[in-house]
């Protein structure tokens, strides 16, 4: 994938998050955001997954523009798929349900083919008994991987990860992020903004550290965490490398 | 205190419902209560309820119960579709849609349900040319109008239930305006609106009696009526009171299972 972030600007109520981002990666396959709490990791994030509007500049997926209008996000967003931090699992629905809803209805899959990819995936995320379960008798890894599953359910060009571990103990933690490391070696794109430097290093081609809304340092993922050339990164990552 | 397990149960969340006898025993106990009070009261009187008085008006009373149930069923229909749409239009992008929508909720819950009844009756229906032949309809639409303003507010309160982070979800599996409400929001909002609506449909079938008013011959006018034949108040009324529990108590009771059955965690 290709990937261009063009001075993004981005600002809630009179603050500035993201500040002139530009990132130009030529070919990423997995992307890490790291930096410090509040530098616009997640909201750059979001604009890219088209759920939320920059105030100014834009990107470039594979040299397409992403227009942001709302008929052109709508298409966007149905060509990737996004995993949040809390889940975001419909709690009426089923776990199956959760998978099929998208596929059916935005997807335009039939009822009985949409059930297949389902079943497949939950089997393949090791959920097979949990088809029929509600997201609130599940548990929190068992959630976070039906949201993996939904968002990979109908094979988006790019995945975004938005701190998908951050909610979890480190156990379920660790049974999410061998899902995420398979989807890698199955060729997946993805960006993932990430607080586990260890993960990030280990999945991750690319990194671009983030803090007070601009983008200090982006490269190959060994480059950046074992030299790091800015200040600001060899500071972060000392901090959180230190325990 | 030994023997209280006879009387009490847990009130923790989730803790399991007390068993049949348990609760046959108990409401028994209640219900013995309340007869007690009434009964008292009634002997107290020392009158005696004279029965055979309003008998010959039997089918007075039949029709009118039969005139009240249909009145409200439609009532209650339209004052659903009235409250949906202001509920919604009350979210629209387009903003004097919305404020409509506000004026209307709040005129109509600042007014006394009698007031509407007479306006709607004597001013707006003949300056729409709606005859007096159409007074049923016009009662059933005043109705409507008056539930639905309160529809309208609880449906709102639920479709805002429903969290930014499912709306957000929705919209990130690629979900239209529309598919997000039929899919997300409105299955989720049903069920903090059910027990609310129910309370809001009991009062609708009793607020049916003010269109006594404007002539209608339903449950509460016909009562009336047999009261001015035969001067016996207290048998024409309790009578009425018991036809409206008839209708009141099965809609609560329906609510109570639907509720259950639309129980999930978030």
């Amino acid at each position: 994938m290709k990937l261009a972030l063009n001075h993004i600007v981005k600002r809630f109520d009179g603050h500035l998050v993201l500040d002139g981002v530009s990132l130009s990666l030529e070919k990423v396959h997995t992307l890490a955001l790291v930096g410090p709490s509040g530098g616009g990791k997640s909201t750059l994030l979001r604009i890219i997954g088209g759920l939320e509007y920059p105030d100014s500049g834009g990107l470039e997926i594979n040299n397409e523009p992403v227009t942001f209008r709302e008929e052109a996000l709508l298409r966007h967003r149905r060509s990737i798929g996004t995993v949040f931090q809390s889940f975001n699992l419909f709690p009426h629905l089923t776990a199956l349900q959760n998978i099929t809803l998208p596929l059916e209805k935005v997807h335009g899959r039939p009822p009985a083919e949409a059930e297949a990819i389902a079943r497949q995936l939950l089997e393949r995320f090791r959920l097979p008994g949990h088809a029929g379960k509600r997201p609130a008798e599940l548990s929190g890894g068992q959630r976070q991987r039906v949201a993996i599953a939904r968002a990979i359910s109908s094979k988006p060009r790019l995945l975004l990860l938005d701190e998908p571990t951050s909610a979890l103990d480190p156990e379920m933690a660790a049974e999410v992020l061998d899902a995420i490391q398979e989807l890698r070696e199955e060729g997946l794109d993805f960006i993932l903004v990430t607080h586990e430097m260890g993960f990030a290093r280990q999945v991750a081609d690319q990194v671009a550290f983030l803090a007070e809304g601009r983008i200090v340092e982006a490269g190959a993922a060994g480059h950046v965490f074992d030299t790091p050339a800015a200040e600001l990164t060899r500071a972060f990552l000392a901090k959180v490398l230190k325990y | 205190m030994r023997g209280s397990r006879f009387f009490t149960a847990s009130n923790e969340p989730g803790a399991p419902s007390p068993s049949l006898p348990l609760r046959a025993l108990n409401f028994s106990i209640a219900l013995l209560a309340v007869s007690l009070i009434f009964c008292f009261s009634f002997w107290n009187l020392e009158y005696h309820l004279r029965w055979d008085s309003i008998y010959p008006y039997r089918r007075m009373f039949v029709q009118g119960w039969l005139t009240t149930i249909w009145i409200s069923a439609a009532a209650l229909v339209a004052s659903t579709l009235a409250g949906f749409f202001s509920a919604l239009a009350q979210r629209s992008r387009f903003l004097p849609l919305r404020y409509l929508s506000k004026i209307y909720v709040e005129i109509v819950r600042g007014t006394p349900l009698l007031a509407q009844i007479l306006i709607f009756y004597y001013v707006v229906a003949p300056a729409f040319h709606v005859g007096d032949r159409y007074r049923y309809l016009v009662g059933i639409l005043t109705l409507a109008f008056f539930s639905g303003a309160y529809i309208s507010e609880i449906i709102r309160a639920g479709i805002e239930s429903v969290g930014r982070s499912q709306l957000e979800s929705a919209k990130a599996i690629g979900l239209t305006r529309t598919q997000t409400y039929r899919y997300v929001i409105i299955p989720q909002a049903v069920r903090q609106t059910l027990p609310p609506l129910a309370g809001q449909f009991v009062s609708l079938v009793k607020d049916s009696s003010l269109l006594s008013i404007i002539g209608i011959s339903e449950f509460t006018l016909n009562a009336e009526m047999v009261n001015a034949r035969t001067y016996s108040t207290l048998e024409s009324y309790v009578p009425l009171a018991v036809g409206y529990l008839i209708l009141t108590l099965p809609i609560s009771m329906w609510t109570r299972r639907l509720e259950r059955r639309h129980k999930f965690e978030t």
